[in-house]
């Protein structure tokens, strides 16, 4: 016999009642649990994917969406930019590193970057198995990639016009695979990467000779811009056409001049981030975004979202922490001649009020295990009912330091609904209790 | 055993008992005597501590109640008085072996299984160890308020109209197990009562005047 039996105990009586409270309780507890391991996970992946990247540069257009699309891959890039505007970047003394991207195919969804093998040393990935590219159609894969495809070492496989999954094979130009990362569960993961030179050698392929689906897509594509000079020319870019994943490579046969999509950009100093950015918006055909700031700005839109979850998980908090007030008051209305006749039995005052503090307790407990429970549950499995968040749910195999605060509110919760009552509880007047009829 | 002395005690300014002097010794066997409302109630919730009388000393086992207060007070009643309230207030969440392990738990005592078992037994109701204080009839439930009293063999036992909502034969029964118990435990027992029944099994008796005739 101990007081935890007895708060079982009485818990047990009254099943219904008891399990209503609990289940109320966890299910606040766990939505902002949610809250925050999803916010906590994307800020942190944002943050990671952009570490060490202090400029991105594209075609003109929107910051948010050239750092959406170079960084993290999600947005379609806003056009090209000439080779020649990149490179004179790298020969700023303020920048101390300038890796290009070029895009716009896609293999199964996931997108063909050309690039240089600094992105490889910039976000400290590993090859798995074989070799960096050396010449153009030699490909490595990301962990993701590779696993989903099951392409192997010396695979082949061609290229998708456009970054969504859908469009018309470059079937004439098969990539081999060379070598396959080893996963960094970083975006990386999910990039095909290949030389810029296989990405211009695909396009001036099909821009010789190439046929069919393609050759009809980029008829539409000139009549939607007849004007279309240069993918620089970016007053030509309405706004729906940005989605055309057509957009992030006008044919790069038509123009002496290589392009190429994006470019990450790392200062020489901090100095260049006061004059940098606005020397580029300025003086070049080239737009600077800072991914630090846009993702910020990108936080804290989501942040609104994230902070009405959080508000209504907190008033299923306080709805729930009042049903536990209400449940312990009745609760100690019923057991008054209990709590005398345990005060006769030699009970102090103070054990008295803690059978109901610790019965709050064991309950708040319960609920928190339960909310924290299926908290993690849920992000874990998260892919399964909605596949794009399916990149969150690495964040549920661990603890957060931030779920420090649900512990704190749910024992809140408890304490606060139990003060009155065991207050009372403290203040009974036994011989009064005990003769009463 | 305990001794009162001029004990006046009063609600909102009224005196509801007085005790000029009241003696008793160890194993003494006592009836509490007195109409409804002459502060039966009162005087034995004064020997076992739950009240404190307005003026007047209380000595049990040789501790001026007076002298403890608080929380030692509730460990005193815990260790030394054994109370049968007349409306038994049985635990209902707990079942009969969990009420008897109550009152051990309470006075800081280990739980005895056995002698709960032990104690069952001899009272007769061995059988209903299990049972829920709902699943009880009125006399098995009153033996199972007296074997809660009598459980850590308390130094007083104290008994509010133990017969009450008895017939003759439960009620010959209840005073036969107080009174054994009380021998066993080696306590000194009070039973307070207005019931005639109870005046032919205890010979001692303190009187109280029914409350109109406390002089105010």
């Amino acid at each position: 016999m101990n007081l935890a039996v007895l708060a079982l105990a009485y818990a047990r009586r009254r099943p219904l009642s008891t399990l209503l409270n609990v289940l109320l309780l966890a299910v606040g507890i766990a939505t902002i649990t949610l809250v925050i391991l999803v916010s906590v996970e994307l800020e942190t992946r944002m943050q990671r994917e952009a570490q060490g990247i202090d400029l991105v540069v594209g075609a003109k257009g929107s910051p948010l969406q050239i750092v959406l699309a170079a960084i993290y891959h999600a947005d379609v890039p806003p056009g090209n930019i000439p080779l020649a505007a990149v490179l004179d970047l790298r020969r700023n003394p303020l920048v101390k590193e300038v890796i290009p991207l070029a895009m716009g195919d896609s293999f199964r969804g996931y997108r063909i970057v050309g690039t240089e093998p600094s992105l490889l040393t910039h976000y400290g990935t590993k090859l798995g198995a074989g070799a960096v590219w050396q010449a153009p159609m030699e490909a490595v894969l990301g962990s993701e990639v590779a696993r989903v495809s099951g392409l192997a070492l010396g695979g082949a496989f061609a290229g998708s016009h456009g970054l969504a999954e859908g469009g018309g094979d470059h079937g004439e130009a098969p990539y081999r695979v060379v070598g396959i990362l080893a996963a960094t569960g970083s975006v990386v993961d999910r990039l095909v990467l290949t030389g810029i030179e296989s990405v211009w050698a695909v396009h001036d392929a099909h821009g010789h000779g190439g046929g069919g689906n393609h050759d009809d897509r980029d008829r539409q594509d000139a009549a939607q811009r007849p004007a279309a000079s240069g993918a620089a020319d970016h007053a030509h870019h309405g706004p729906h056409e940005k989605a055309d994943p057509d957009d992030a490579h006008p044919e790069v046969a038509e123009h002496a001049d290589r392009e190429v999509t994006l470019a990450l950009v790392k200062y020489a100093s901090p100095v260049a981030a006061a004059s940098l950015p606005r020397a580029i918006n300025e003086k070049t055909v080239l737009q600077a975004a800072s991914p630090a700031y846009e993702s910020a700005r990108l936080f804290t839109v989501f942040g609104i979202g994230a902070d009405v979850v959080r508000a209504l998980a907190l008033l299923l908090v306080a709805a729930s922490t009042l049903g536990l007030f209400v449940a312990l008051t009745q609760a100690l209305e019923e057991r008054r001649h209990d709590l005398a006749i345990m005060r006769a039995l030699g009970a102090t005052r103070a054990r008295i009020a803690g059978v109901l503090l610790l019965e709050s307790l064991l309950l708040t407990g319960l609920a928190l295990v339960l909310g924290l429970a299926a908290a993690h549950v849920v992000a874990a499995n998260v892919g399964h009912w909605l596949p794009a968040a399916a990149s969150l749910a690495s964040g549920a195999a661990h603890w957060h330091r931030e779920e420090i605060w649900v512990v704190a509110l749910a024992l809140a919760a408890g304490i606060i609904a139990t003060v009155l009552p065991a207050w009372r509880a403290y203040r009974l007047d036994v011989a009064a209790t005990l003769a009463e009829g | 055993m305990f001794a009162l002395t001029a004990i006046e005690h009063r609600y909102d300014a009224a005196l509801v008992l007085r005790v000029d002097a009241w003696t008793a010794a160890t194993g003494d066997h006592w009836l509490l005597s007195g109409a409804s409302g002459s502060g039966k109630t009162t005087l034995l919730h004064i020997l076992a501590g739950l009240t404190v009388p307005t003026t007047g000393s209380v000595s049990v086992g040789g501790v001026n109640l007076a002298s403890l207060s608080g929380s030692a007070l509730d460990r005193w009643r815990g260790r030394n008085v054994g109370l049968v309230p007349q409306r038994l207030h049985l635990v209902g969440a707990l079942d009969v072996l969990g009420n008897l392990a109550l009152a051990r738990y309470l006075a800081g005592l280990p739980v005895d299984a056995a002698r709960a078992r032990e104690l069952l037994d001899a009272m007769g109701i061995g059988e209903f160890a299990r049972r829920y204080p709902r699943q009880l009839s009125q006399g098995q439930a009153q033996r199972v308020a007296i074997a809660r009293a009598v459980i850590n063999r308390p130094a007083l036992l104290l008994a509010d109209e133990p017969t009450a909502n008895l017939d003759d034969g439960q009620a010959e029964a209840a005073l036969d197990v107080l009174r054994r118990q009380a021998e066993a435990a080696g306590a000194t027992l009070v039973v307070a009562s207005h019931d005639a029944r109870v005046r032919a099994a205890l010979p001692a008796v303190h009187a109280l005047p029914p409350r109109a005739a406390v002089p105010a």
